[in-house]
C-alpha cells in the first residue's frame, strides 16, 4: 500500500505559492528522497504531510487518511523536523516521556529509543546543553518511539559532522530494509546519491521529476565522450560533430570505438579518449537551474 | 484522553518555569499577606473583625495573579517559542484535544498550588493579626474565592498565549489587561465610565476576594463577569488555534 500520496497539492502564504499542484506517491521498503534547491517547497510539504500547516489546495493522504485522523499517529508515522524545535529545559527522558504517554506507549519504549540512538547515558541531561548532533539523535529517538512504519526526515543531515552523516544515512538504510517507508527531503544531490533509491525533485514547488535514481541520471542528462589530443584541431575536424573546448573535444554523437577507430586510420595520437557518465550532481544542477529561487 | 493528561503532566512538571512561577505566587500571596496585615495590626489598637483580617491576609493577590498569568502563558507559548508544538501537534493532530488536556492540566495545577498558598496567606495573616473570633466560613469563603481568582487568573494567560503565541507580548497583554488598564478605567470619571471600569476584567474578578466600593456587583457575579472575559480569550485562542498553521 502506498504510505503517502499527495494529489494536486497546493499551498499558498499570501501572494507567494510555496507548493504548486504536486502530485506523488511514497512507496514502502525504500528510501525516497524529497530533493530541490532551498526554498522549493520541501518543508511546507512535510508539514502538510503532518496536518501542521493546511494546503490550499488538494490533499495529501497518510496511509490512506489524512494525518489529522490518525488515532495514535505516532505509531504510524515517526517524523523530524527541526531537531533543535525543543524545550531546552527538559531532560531528554521527559521530552521522550511526554511525547510517549501522548499515543499510549509505555516509558520502556524512551528507554529502548535512547538506546537505539546511543542517548541512554545523556537521558537525563537538559536537551538545552546537546549539540547539533545529539540533537538530532534526540529527535530521530522521538521519531521511533512508536516504532512506526512511516519515517519523515527533514534535512537530517544539515549541520552534521561526517560521523553524523554517515550514522543517519546508515540508519536510513536499515529503516528502509526493514521494510518502513523512509522519506528524507534535502536540498544536496550527493547526500542523496548515497542514500535514496528514489528520488522524487521539486523546484519551485513544483514537480521536476519522480524516478529511480538510476533512471534519474539517464533522463536527464547524456554522458559525451571526451577527446584529447595534442593535433586536437585535426581530431574535431576528422569528428565533425564534436564541440571543442580549448583543451578537448567533446563527443556526444559517436562512441569512444568508432572515434577511436577514426583517429587511428588517420594516424592521430590521442592524449585522451573517455565515456563521461554525468554525476548526479551535474544531472540534478542541470534538472534545477531553471528553478533556483536565487541564481548566484 | 487520558493520555493527553499524562503527557501534559509531564510536560508541566519538567521545566523550571512552572517550579518559578509557582513558587513566586505563592511567596507574593504570603509575604504580602503578612506585611500588610502587619501594617493594619500596627495601625490601630482596636482588634481587627474576622472578616477584614482575612481580607487582609489574602491582599498578595493583587500581584499574585500576574505570576499565575504568566505560567499560564509560557504553557503554551513556550511550546510556540521552541518550535516544540510542532511535535506536540505530530502527536496530537486534532488541536482542540491538545488544548483541552493543556488546559485540564493547567486548571488542576494551578488550582491546588492557588489554594494551598491561599490557605497559607490567611494562616500566616490571621496569626498576625489575631482577631477576636471567627468563624468557618469568615475563613473558607475568601480561601474559595482566592484559589478560584488566581487559577482564574491562570486560565486567562493560557488564553491569551494561545491567541497571541508570542511570550513577551502574551505577557504584556495580561499585564495591561489584568493591572494596567483596571486601574486606568478606574480613574476615569462619569457615570458610563464607572460603570465600564467596574466590569473591567479583575476589577469585576477580585471582588470575590477583596470586596470593592458600592457597585452592582457581587462578588460571585463579579466573578463572573471576569470568567466572561476569560472565556474570550480563551475561545478566540481556540479558533486561531485550529484555524492557523503550526
Amino acid at each position: 500500500m502506498t504510505a503517502i500520496r499527495a494529489t494536486n497539492l497546493s499551498k499558498r502564504y499570501g501572494g507567494t505559492v510555496a507548493v504548486a499542484d504536486l502530485s506523488f506517491d511514497v512507496e514502502p521498503g525504500q528510501v525516497t528522497g524529497f530533493l530541490g534547491p532551498n526554498g522549493a517547497g520541501k518543508s511546507t510539504t512535510m508539514r502538510m504531510i503532518l496536518g501542521l500547516d493546511r494546503p490550499s489546495g488538494g490533499s495529501v493522504l497518510v496511509d490512506g487518511r489524512p494525518y489529522h485522523e490518525l488515532r495514535h499517529p505516532l505509531r504510524k508515522v515517526g517524523a523530524l523536523l527541526d531537531a533543535k524545535a525543543v524545550h531546552g529545559g527538559r531532560s531528554a527522558r521527559n521530552h521522550l516521556l511526554a511525547i510517549a504517554q501522548s499515543n499510549g506507549l509505555p516509558a520502556s519504549r524512551v528507554n529502548e529509543v535512547l538506546d537505539a540512538v546511543g542517548l541512554r547515558e545523556v537521558a537525563k541531561r537538559r536537551i538545552g546543553g546537546f549539540s547539533l548532533g545529539m540533537s538530532q539523535r534526540l529527535g530521530i529517538a522521538a521519531a521511533l518511539l512508536g516504532d512506526p512504519e512511516i519515517l519523515l526526515f527533514d534535512e537530517p543531515v544539515n549541520g552534521l559532522d561526517p560521523d553524523g552523516i554517515l550514522w543517519i544515512r546508515t540508519f536510513m538504510r536499515k529503516l528502509a530494509a526493514e521494510g518502513r517507508t523512509v522519506f528524507v527531503s534535502s536540498h544536496l544531490m550527493s547526500e542523496m546519491a548515497q542514500t535514496a533509491d528514489h528520488l522524487i525533485v521539486i523546484g519551485k514547488g513544483k514537480l521536476i521529476a519522480d524516478t529511480s535514481v538510476e533512471e534519474f541520471i539517464g533522463r536527464s542528462s547524456q554522458g559525451y565522450v571526451r577527446v584529447r589530443s595534442p593535433r586536437l584541431a585535426e581530431v574535431a575536424e576528422l569528428i565533425k560533430v564534436g564541440e571543442l573546448h580549448p583543451d578537448h573535444l567533446r563527443v556526444t554523437a559517436m562512441s569512444t570505438l568508432e572515434i577511436g577507430t577514426l583517429t587511428a586510420r588517420a594516424g592521430i595520437p590521442l592524449e585522451e579518449l573517455t565515456f563521461v557518465q554525468p554525476s548526479l550532481e551535474a544531472a540534478y544542477m542541470e534538472l534545477t537551474k531553471d528553478s533556483l529561487e536565487f541564481t548566484s | 484522553m487520558i493520555d493527553i493528561f499524562r503527557s501534559e503532566w509531564t510536560k508541566i512538571r519538567s521545566v523550571r518555569s512552572t517550579v518559578w512561577t509557582l513558587a513566586v505566587t505563592a511567596v507574593l500571596m504570603v509575604g504580602l499577606g503578612a506585611l500588610v496585615s502587619a501594617a493594619a495590626k500596627g495601625s490601630t489598637d482596636e482588634a481587627i473583625p474576622a472578616g477584614q483580617a482575612a481580607v487582609l491576609s489574602l491582599s498578595g493577590v493583587m500581584f499574585a495573579q500576574l505570576g499565575m498569568a504568566t505560567l499560564g502563558v509560557l504553557v503554551i507559548s513556550s511550546e510556540y517559542r521552541t518550535g516544540g508544538i510542532r511535535t506536540s501537534l505530530m502527536a496530537v493532530p486534532q488541536r482542540m484535544r491538545l488544548l483541552t488536556g493543556k488546559l485540564v492540566v493547567f486548571v488542576g495545577t494551578a488550582l491546588v498550588v492557588s489554594v494551598l498558598a491561599s490557605a497559607a496567606a490567611l494562616v500566616v495573616g490571621l496569626a498576625i493579626t489575631r482577631p477576636a473570633s471567627i468563624e468557618v466560613g469568615q475563613v473558607m469563603e475568601p480561601l474559595a474565592g482566592a484559589g478560584l481568582y488566581l487559577t482564574a487568573c491562570g486560565v486567562f494567560g493560557l488564553g491569551l498565549g494561545t491567541m497571541i503565541r508570542h511570550t513577551p507580548g502574551a505577557l504584556v497583554s495580561a499585564i495591561a489587561l489584568m493591572l494596567v488598564l483596571p486601574q486606568v478605567m478606574n480613574q476615569i470619571p462619569g457615570k458610563w465610565a464607572q460603570t465600564a471600569a467596574e466590569y473591567f476584567t479583575t476589577n469585576a474578578g477580585m471582588l470575590v476576594v477583596l470586596p470593592g466600593r458600592d457597585g452592582s456587583l457581587g462578588p460571585w457575579s463579579g466573578f463572573g463577569v471576569y470568567l466572561a472575559w476569560i472565556a474570550v480569550a480563551v475561545i478566540a485562542g481556540a479558533v486561531l488555534m485550529q484555524r492557523r498553521d503550526a
